[in-house]
């Protein structure tokens, strides 16, 4: 009997094969489209945390509503991005990537929720732990990687590195903490001055929120009524330092004292989204400027030089793995109202699995920038130049 | 022959009984004469007798008038002559006309016409959205003004004096300078940053430092420090013109310093470029190299020593970076002696990066005594008067390194 299944089996195997992979998915694929139609709930609404709100009359809507589009393509960038972080750890610790990598793994409900909530013609700018907000703002995977190993296909052609990548509209990327606030106000300032009805997205940590210059640049911003939304990603710790350690007060959201604020949950891209487009829509009205705190969370240390348990118990990491984990729980939403199928998402993995590697392939195969082009890119529109060597008789060639 | 044979040659002697109507007394025709000087310079040297017949008045009195009004006004009333303000003012205003994408922020710059008057009427000609007062927030502002020259904008952002730009440093160094080759070309900042640098008069230590040098020694900025009114408008104008970030040093006791200006320098379209000195004396015997204020000290000294059969060579460096070894060069083989004169420190200072690149270059044969430097005493600066004027140069050390090298 076992032995006739077993032939049976195989046969049907056999059957599958010989047709080819191919015809066997293309088969999947028309099945999953007929699927679509009959099966699959087109889309559903969602409760969301309410958000504490700082001098407003009222804050996002508690209820969210997801297609089943939108669903797929967040679960698509949220598990690129984490693939992409858990591969620059594996490259960083062959030290094929060196020098800082800051992951931002735990944290990708909120770029993909803030670009959710925002349009590519928006502005956006962030500190350095930015490979997500890379990718959001239209970097691809590829380009990502290959400028984290230093390659010549790198966004910025390997001479930024981990903290300065630079998209359309996406200001990087900075590496002093705190700096990107004004840089990000000044982006607002233009999108007001140009009158495109444009604001920008102006990130910074839980760290960089008791910077002076972030307190200096809210005075501006509310003065001249800048169309910004301040959002503050606090994942609970500045590098080692604890919040409750660095901050006499942790009401990050108050912190903009006259500049209303929200405190939203950052493990759910839901409620991100809906709070993006509630703070957009305030910027957009003239109303001025707007403060969101994110409260989310990194699995990795502050750097890859950090193994950020020195400062934190691995039960708390583990703890908000399993409970909170932003992919993790948009995948049980679209599952428990059957708006995807566990193949579907399978297949997903398995494409980004595919994805990443080639861009990992190509990372640590493209060659790395020529020696050419150490002293271009100094100087815009200007015509070439000599730079001193490391010597008096080296004289290096400068083009724009 | 006097007043009234004149009057009857002169050209608009038929006019002149209308005048009276126009002008009720002799202040207001001066004040006619003071907003039209450029116009009117040649005309009221013609024009000016028949007022004076016209209301009786005598020569002296004419003189004491003179004397008083050229006194209030920083421009000479018959010339074509204009301050270092001025220009910097017609630089502004053009530019701001020229190109929408141009504006103007700093402290005080808009309803206060300026901490120094530099941009003087620009508030009231173009408003609150190009003319930017700011609150005492440099780190703030300036990381505002890049943003906004990251986005598209041309800022130009005033410090009220380049001491104050150290809060704001990082801006310029981190997120102004380095991010066109961090971005490997993705992204350019347009941006200016202006403001008076190095010592002015009596305000001591904390307001005094010359910041030529620091920001010098960053690539990716480029530096400019003009000296006279024509330096300081075309420079200032291809400053704003230029796609990069540049740091452009004044000087505030150099603002109401009258110069001539020629026609040429007059016309909404002269640029100068930077990265080229210019040569502002020739001579023979010793090149002496500076830019602001103390090129006036080198022209000064320049003339003393010509009495004596110096004749030294001034070179106005007009841009510290890039600077401009060539021309310092070509100099100093002519002349085979080189002084350097700043008002800055003289550790890793302006004249310091002369004299290396000197040493490295093609001038080091040609030098017929060490390149020396004449630079402000290595000390903060002192507030009483006697200390203070014996911090910086004066006309008498140039002179006197100048023999000395010379060794005469």
């Amino acid at each position: 009997m076992r032995n006739m299944l077993a032939i049976i089996s195989n046969v049907l195997r056999g059957t599958a094969s010989r047709n080819g992979a191919e015809l066997v998915s293309e088969g999947a694929r028309v099945v999953v489209s007929a699927r679509t139609y009959a099966d699959f709930t087109p889309q559903a609404s969602f409760d969301i945390k309410k958000c504490d709100v700082h001098k407003l009359e009222e804050g996002p809507p508690l209820q969210a509503v997801l297609t089943r589009e939108e669903g797929l393509q967040y679960y698509r960038t949220m598990q690129t991005m984490r693939r992409m972080e858990l591969k620059s750890d594996q490259l960083y610790k062959q030290k094929i990537i060196r020098g800082f990598c800051h992951l931002y793994d735990g944290q990708e409900a909120c770029a993909v929720g803030i670009e959710a909530g925002i349009n590519l013609t928006d502005h956006l700018i962030t500190a350095y732990r930015a490979h997500g907000y890379t990718l959001t703002r239209g970097g691809t995977v590829r380009e990502i990687m290959a400028e984290l190993t230093g390659r010549r296909g790198g966004i910025a052609k390997g001479k930024g590195g981990s903290m300065h990548m630079y998209t359309k509209h996406f200001y990087g990327g900075n590496g002093i903490v705190g700096a990107q606030v004004p840089l990000g106000a000044g982006v607002a300032l233009a999108c007001k001055y140009l009158g495109k009805n444009e604001l920008c997205v102006c990130l910074y940590g839980d760290g960089a929120a008791n910077q002076g210059q972030i307190f200096e640049t809210y005075n501006m911003a509310s003065l001249w009524k800048l169309p910004c939304i301040f959002i503050c990603e606090n994942n609970k710790y500045g590098m080692g330092t604890s919040v409750e350690r660095a901050a006499a007060s942790t009401d990050y959201f108050k912190r903009g004292d006259f500049i209303p604020g929200l405190r939203v949950d950052g493990m759910d891209v839901l409620c991100v989204r809906e709070a993006t487009k509630f703070a957009a829509e305030h910027c957009r009205s003239g109303k001025g400027p707007i403060l969101m705190e994110l409260q989310t969370y990194r699995y990795h240390g502050h750097s890859m030089s950090d193994p950020g348990i020195s400062y934190r118990t691995r039960e708390e990491i583990q703890e908000v793995r399993s409970k909170s984990d932003p992919i993790s729980m948009l995948k049980d939403r679209m599952l428990s109202n059957n708006m995807a199928s566990v193949e579907e998402l399978k297949e997903i993995d398995v494409e980004v699995r595919k994805e990443i590697e080639d861009a990992a392939q190509f990372a640590t195969t493209d060659p790395e920038p020529p020696l050419d082009d150490l002293c271009n890119h100094i100087f815009y529109n200007d015509p070439p130049m000599e730079v001193r060597g490391t010597n008096p008789w080296t004289k290096l060639k400068s083009v724009s | 022959m006097g007043i009234q044979w004149y009057l009857r040659h002169l050209p608009c002697f038929k006019l002149h009984s209308l005048v009276p109507y126009f002008f009720p007394n002799h202040i207001s025709m001066f004040i006619m004469i003071k907003s039209c000087f450029v116009c009117f310079g040649y005309i009221c040297t013609m024009v000016l007798p028949v007022f004076l017949d016209m209301y009786h008045i005598n020569t002296t009195v004419f003189c004491v008038y003179v004397c008083i009004f050229v006194q209030y006004n920083d421009i000479a009333m018959l010339s074509s002559a204009v301050t270092v303000r001025d220009a910097l003012n017609q630089a502004l205003d053009e530019e701001l006309e020229r190109d929408e994408r141009v504006f103007l922020l700093g402290e005080e710059v808009a309803q206060y016409d300026g901490a120094y008057k530099v941009s003087r009427g620009l508030w009231k000609k173009y408003g609150d959205k190009r003319i930017i007062d700011t609150p005492i927030t440099e780190m703030g502002f300036a990381g505002i003004a890049v943003g906004a020259a990251m986005a598209g904008l041309r800022p130009i952002c005033e410090f009220m004096t380049f001491n104050f730009s150290m809060q704001a440093i990082d801006q310029v160094i981190n997120s102004a300078a380095k991010t066109y080759y961090m971005s490997a070309g993705l992204q350019p900042v347009p941006i200016v940053f202006r403001g008076p640098n190095g010592a002015s008069a009596g305000v001591a230590a904390q307001h005094s430092q010359c910041f030529a040098a620091w920001y010098g020694h960053c690539p990716g900025l480029k530096v400019v420090s003009p000296w006279s009114a024509e330096d300081a408008k075309g420079l200032l104008k291809s400053a704003i013109r230029d796609d990069n970030p540049v740091v452009f040093l004044e000087n505030e006791l150099m603002y109401g310093v009258p110069f001539e200006m020629s026609e040429e320098a007059q016309s909404k379209d002269f640029l100068l470029p930077i990265g080229k000195a210019k040569i502002e004396r020739q001579g023979n015997h010793v090149t002496l190299v500076s830019h602001s204020r103390m090129v006036s000290l080198c022209l000064d000294a320049a003339a003393v020593l010509a009495k004596e059969g110096i004749e030294c060579e001034v070179i106005n460096m007009r841009t510290i970076r890039p600077l401009d070894a060539e021309a310092i060069e070509t100099s100093v083989m002519k002349t085979n002696h080189l002084i350097t004169v700043e008002g800055g420190w003289p550790q890793f200072g302006v004249g310091a990066e002369i004299l290396a690149r000197i040493m490295e270059g093609p001038a080091f044969n040609f030098l017929d005594a060490p390149a020396v430097r004449v630079t402000g005493v290595d000390i903060p600066m002192p507030y009483a008067k006697i200390l203070e004027d014996n911090s910086i140069p004066q006309i008498k050390d140039i002179i006197f390194s100048v023999k000395k090298t010379l060794n005469v």
